[in-house]
């Protein structure tokens, strides 16, 4: 399969993610609670791209994505664009960023941290170089893979 | 004076003129007379919350106080907390922050001087979040090495012993990097190696060097700050035995340091520093404890007036 096939996918209205990381179109799903989805999902892991050279596709039919989900996906594949199709047209096209904060969208895995102890909503702070969240409460950090795991 | 803060929480917090204000201020409680000291805090209270017990750290906290004409409520042992019947941290702050005008917390859980931050209407400081932040003592070891040294920057800094999981290190590190071209030498043993993360985090500012080998540089070294090696962080008794005994700073090593060579240490110390060294010049962590003094009533007093 290559790009120009991936084109022919029919999204009447909803959302494509593009460019996604290679092995992480099956995490979003797992993110965005679709593995039972009322609508069609369609998903391509390591196809071709002149881009990236390999990358991950999700269509998602009938579905917009919130805030909070945008946050997530930025989280774990920086660089991902996210196409709105309307009328099987692209309305826009948004490169997703890494967030500066995430607020309640991972959890701390420090067991000694007072926000799961007292069920807080979380906050962390997003560094980069490389890619780290700080816990706004005990200061401790998690890397790219623990963050991944993280994500509620 | 333009500080920043109405809680202290993390060092990481501080801005360089923050630190500044709270180590003038402290330079300035160490010459003030008694009767002009003892009327800062008057008609104040502050709510000493010993969730975990320290005395060390609390009796220097209610002596600042005292000496500055406040009153002390609070507890210093957890038992007597009404966290311990059940009650969120939460709640118990919000409780407390109706009576008290500051409170001074240490409790074992880590990020709960932050939570209390939240939902406090008085300023907190932070006595000790478990194995997160103690900042006070990280402004006290920078007013002993300024007041010792009349500088900061510039430095030769040894770190010694555990820096993997030691707070008083990671965070004395974060903070020296406020002050240009120090030179932080990290001496451990491998298995308690610096943080790659805190080392990279600091690496613009600090020179940074790490070494297995006490000797290799103990020569140009202006000051060692020693820590102890926590029998807890090893699975293994035998482990610890060896490694615990691999660090010991004894009277020799003055052969090869400066004169104006100095130890530090936060205390209690096991057997790191051998007491031979306590009547010698190097010996400034007796000093250092001391100089937690002003520097509580420093900032203690920075807060007492506080509007969150
Ligand atoms: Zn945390």
């Amino acid at each position: 399969m290559n790009e120009s096939d991936i084109r022919l996918t029919p999204i009447k209205n909803g959302t494509v993610l593009d460019h996604l990381p290679v092995g992480t179109a099956l995490k979003i799903l797992e993110i965005l609670q679709l593995s039972k989805p009322e609508k069609a999902v369609t998903i391509a892991i390591n196809t071709e791209s002149k881009k990236m050279g390999r990358k991950d596709l999700v269509f998602l039919e009938g579905k917009e994505l919130k805030k909070s989900e945008i946050e997530k996906i930025g989280l774990l594949a920086r660089g991902a664009t996210m196409n709105l199709i309307k009328a099987s047209e692209v309305k826009s096209k948004i490169a997703i960023e890494l967030p500066e904060k995430a607020i309640g969208i991972i959890k701390c895995m420090n067991p000694k941290c007072i926000s799961p102890i007292e069920g807080l909503e979380t906050k962390f702070f997003i560094l980069q170089k490389p890619l780290r969240a700080k816990c706004f409460y005990c200061e401790k950090t998690m890397g790219e893979k623990e963050i991944a795991n993280a994500i509620k | 004076m333009e500080f920043s803060l109405t809680d202290i929480i993390s060092i990481c917090d501080f801005s360089k003129k923050d630190i500044d204000i709270v180590l003038e201020k402290a330079a300035e409680f160490e010459k003030m007379p008694v009767e002009k000291k003892a009327g800062i805090l008057n008609g104040k209270i502050v709510a000493s919350l010993f969730f975990e017990p320290s005395t060390r750290t609390r009796l220097s906290f209610e002596t600042a106080i005292q000496n500055l004409g406040g009153k002390v409520i609070g507890f210093a042992d957890p038992a007597a907390s009404s966290t311990s019947k059940g009650e969120t941290l939460s709640d118990s702050i919000k409780i407390i922050s109706g009576y008290a005008d500051i409170i001074v917390m240490r409790h074992f859980i880590e990020g709960s001087a932050r939570r209390a931050s939240e939902v406090s209407k008085k300023p907190i400081i932070n006595a000790g979040d478990g194995a997160n932040q103690h900042p006070t003592q990280t402004l006290l070891d920078l007013y002993t090495i300024k007041k010792e040294f009349g500088k900061i920057s510039g430095l030769k800094i040894g770190l010694l012993g555990d820096l993997k999981y030691g707070r008083t290190v990671h965070s004395l590190m974060y903070a020296l990097a406020h002050y240009p071209n120090t030179e932080v030498f990290c001496i451990s043993p491998e298995s308690l190696r610096m943080q790659q993360e805190i080392i990279q985090d600091n690496s613009e500012k600090l020179k940074i060097f790490e070494t297995r080998d006490l000797q290799e540089f103990l020569p140009e070294l202006d000051l060692l700050y020693a820590t102890r090696i926590q029998k807890e962080r090893f699975a293994d008794e035998f482990e610890y035995e060896q490694i615990k005994n691999v660090f010991i700073l004894d009277k020799k090593i003055l052969e090869k340091t400066k004169k104006s060579f100095r130890i530090m240490h936060p205390l209690p110390r096991v057997n790191e520093i051998k007491p031979e060294l306590d009547s010698t010049s190097a010996a400034l962590y007796f000093e250092q404890a001391k100089n937690g003094l002003p520097v509580r009533k420093a900032i203690l007093s920075i807060l007492k007036d506080v509007e969150k």
